[in-house]
């Protein structure tokens, strides 16, 4: 009876504790998953405003711009098809630069401008965010067919 | 020359290592004892090869071989002498050559200390070693050859990735590849133990010292990769939950839950099957953790080359270990025989309970780190998951196993009871809350995480507090072991304070300086002074200076730098840090912004950030003490008598 009931304890302690485990992943999940959009997705009105996501893709050449407290950057993301304002405040990362490929994490207003509270810090001179590639890859693609 | 000696000698080590897997395992199969005294020599004589090809490497970089591609692509002639060596192991190609050596060194340290294992045993345990060591030196001279030659010779070096021009980074790899790999030696036992069918008390001690030897190799590795990022990444964060980083800290997590299971296994010989499934699932972990890292699958800051050929490579490997220890496991685990009953409440039952807390955190590091390679991999889009969910499933899982760290070591073996635990720790444990509470509140905001975090770093304080004055009452003495278990505990207990109070009251401010002005952050009164160039050995610098005071009392000059290095012309930020028991202060500068010399500037105030370095240090250090415990070099010791008196018997 005694090694019975110790199992039974057993299993009904993994079976919680499981459990317990599943709804906190499950709804952490929910909750904190990042989705990313191209520009052209943005654009195309796919991306959420209501919740944060990343988007990515090239800085445009000349598109970056001070603000007068020196620590507010107004920028332009583009995937070469469409292209989105972006503004942080903040240390921008060492990597970041125009004509390079970027990530940034934020959200969408309803002008259409996007608010970043990250920008991610790649660190290697050559190496694109795979994000930004992909973007990039995906806008020139569709430019293909449409010419075709 | 020296290159072509360093990949020949490579060559014979693969050679060697075949030996070294095919005839013990042999031998132990059809009981020859002549097949299965070839192990040690193997294992020795493959060390020794690997080492020599690994020196050979060391020297192309010392000297500048730019004529070989590894040492063109990563070293630089106006590198200084340190980081050329330490370029050895900065590559793709040489980690793997250090990887390959410490898994040698692992291999060769089992050869010299197994003369009191049955030789049968020691033959299948090096020879499993043998067989992994295959694995990956073939691997290196398929796919990731660190001494192929280029005609014509590179003039000069790409260099060094500046990131890793750091003296946390030269110990970092080393620590870190003895730990994941240490758990081969884990993993050789309890295959070993699996092929043999003897799964006892015996096997549980042969194979602890070996484990907690890994694990503390792993946590020394875990924190440096963590300080390291601290001071050399310029954010003032010390763990992002990057994917690189949950690689080495899934083998942790396992092989923290491997430890405690086996001190169970060698007690009371129960959890016998567990052990053994954790033993596989730990070093299975170290190998997912190697591809992750290693075939590019997520391009940050270790990936740096991709290749589908060493994704490929590894993945086999990984499903060849994975699949075929879980095949033998699924044949010869039903015939071990369960150990010895326990109460509900017993150290046998909190320790099971520790173990399914850990492996269930494991598990939602795991999805959340595996689920966007799969879903990317499926096409079906680009997620992230970033350290919220981490957090919100990590905190919740561990905090009830670190409160269940403090009564474990207090429960008696077999069986426990809860109504005399519960009536010691009653009044301990109110205390301990209310401490908890009102130091939170004593500090200038109330967060109830640091709150939980205090509660939970006096509760193990004070509990292996009382485990010394048990054990010193009962008269006996105090064997490494337990020191080592209590000095670990308590190092938990230091971090986990560290942690709740740098998560909860750090601050950290953007501003922009001008010359001469100051800004105030947490009581701190930081003035610049400018930035001017400076000359390194392979970068230009701008340096800045930064006057820390506090209620006008000078703390300290901080002197940050902006860098950029000559051969790559990769920008990086070298932060400066005061620091103290209590608190470091951090400064690392931004980016110019006009002709007057203003600078946007990065200032962090991380209070008790170093608790953390010291409560792993702390944790280490008990781990060494319970690796080196008498009782598993007594066994050696009365063992060689045994046989000396047998011999003379006959």
């Amino acid at each position: 009876m005694q090694a019975r009931h110790r199992k039974l304890a057993l299993i009904a302690f993994a079976v919680v504790a499981v459990g317990i485990a599943t709804t906190l992943v499950l709804n952490a999940f929910r909750s904190n998953l990042v989705f990313f959009f191209t520009p052209t997705q943005v654009a195309n009105g796919e991306a959420p405003t209501a919740r944060t996501f990343r988007i990515g893709g090239l800085v445009e050449a000349g598109s970056v711009k001070r603000q007068a407290d020196g620590l507010t950057a107004n920028f332009v993301v583009t995937d070469t098809a469409r292209a989105i304002p972006v503004t942080y405040t903040g240390i921008l990362p060492d990597l970041f630069k125009e004509g390079k490929g970027v990530v940034a994490e934020g959200r969408l207003g309803d002008d259409g401008h996007f608010t970043a509270t990250q920008v991610l810090a790649k660190h290697d001179e050559n190496y694109m965010p795979p994000e930004a590639a992909d973007a990039v890859a995906q806008a020139q693609k569709a430019q293909s067919t449409v010419a075709e | 020359m020296i290159p072509e000696l360093g990949q020949f000698a490579l060559i014979v080590a693969l050679l060697l290592a075949l030996v070294q897997a095919m005839l013990p395992l042999a031998g132990a199969w059809r009981n020859d004892a002549a097949l299965m005294s070839v192990a040690r020599p193997a294992a020795l004589a493959q060390f020794g090869f690997v080492l020599v090809a690994f020196v050979c490497l060391a020297i192309s970089f010392m000297v500048n071989d730019f004529s070989v591609l590894n040492v063109a692509r990563n070293s630089y002639s106006r590198l200084p002498e340190l980081y050329r060596f330490t370029a050895t192991w900065g590559s793709h190609e040489g980690s793997l050559l250090l990887w390959v050596l410490m898994l040698a060194f692992w291999g060769a340290a089992v050869a010299v200390f197994s003369r009191r294992l049955p030789d049968a045993m020691a033959a299948r345990v090096i020879g499993v070693m043998g067989l992994i060591s295959v694995g990956f030196i073939a691997f290196m001279l398929i796919t990731s050859n660190p001494f192929e030659r280029q005609l014509p010779a590179a003039i000069e070096g790409n260099d060094m990735n500046p990131l890793l021009q750091d003296w946390g980074m030269i110990i970092h790899p080393p620590m870190l590849y003895m730990g994941y790999v240490g758990f081969a030696v884990a993993f050789a036992f309890a295959i070993a133990a699996l092929l043999s069918g003897r799964l006892d008390a015996a096997w549980a001690r042969w194979s602890r010292p070996w484990t907690i030897a890994a694990w503390t190799f792993l946590t020394l590795g875990i924190v440096l990769g963590s300080w390291w990022a601290y001071r050399e990444l310029g954010w003032g964060g010390w763990w992002f939950w990057d994917p690189t980083e949950n690689a080495s800290f899934m083998p942790w997590i396992a092989g923290t839950a491997l430890i405690h299971s086996l001190a169970a296994t060698e007690k009371r010989g129960v959890f016998k099957a567990w052990t053994v499934l954790l033993a596989l699932t730990t070093f299975s972990l170290s190998l997912l953790g190697t591809f992750l890292v290693r075939s590019g699958v997520l391009s940050s800051v270790h990936a740096f080359a991709t290749d589908p050929a060493r994704g490929a490579f590894i993945l086999g490997f990984l499903v060849v270990v994975v699949g075929g220890s879980l095949a033998l496991y699924a044949w010869r685990a039903p015939r071990i025989i369960a150990g010895g009953g326990y109460s509900g409440f017993s150290r046998e039952s909190l320790l099971l309970a520790n173990n399914v807390l850990l492996i269930a955190a494991l598990g939602a590091v795991l999805l959340g780190t595996l689920y966007p390679l799969v879903v990317d991999a499926l096409g079906l889009g680009k997620i992230s998951v970033g350290p919220p969910y981490f957090n919100a499933v990590f905190v919740p899982l561990i905090a009830p196993a670190l409160f269940l760290m403090g009564i474990g070591p207090l429960a008696r073996w077999k069986n426990g009871r809860l109504a005399d635990v519960a009536a010691r720790l009653k009044w301990p444990f109110a205390a301990v809350l209310a401490s908890g509470f009102a130091l939170a509140f004593a500090l200038d905001e109330f967060k109830p995480w640091a709150a939980l975090g205090f509660c939970l770093a006096l509760w193990i304080a004070y509990t292996v507090g009382l485990a010394f004055r048990d054990r010193l009452r009962g008269g006996g003495d105090l064997p490494r072991a337990f020191w080592g278990m209590q000095l670990a505990h308590f190092g938990m207990a230091v971090g986990v304070a560290g942690i709740a109070v740098v998560a909860a009251y750090s601050s950290e401010r953007d501003v922009r300086m001008a010359p001469g002005g100051s800004a105030e952050l947490a009581g701190y009164t930081f003035t610049f002074r400018g930035a001017g160039p400076r000359e390194g050995p392979n970068f230009h610098a701008m340096r800045g200076t930064v006057e820390v005071s506090r209620n006008g009392a000078r703390v300290a000059t901080l002197h940050p730098e902006k860098r950029v290095y000559t051969a790559s012309g990769m920008a990086m930020t070298e932060a400066s840090v005061h620091p103290n028991f209590f608190r470091d202060v951090y400064v690392a500068l931004g980016e110019p912004l006009d002709d007057q010399g203003a600078w946007s500037v990065r200032l962090f105030h991380k209070p008790f950030i170093n608790w953390l370095w010291l409560g792993a240090l702390l944790m280490a250090i008990g781990g060494f003490l319970a690796a080196t415990d008498r009782r598993y070099r007594l066994g050696r010791a009365a063992s060689r008598a045994a046989a000396k008196l047998a011999a003379q018997g006959a």
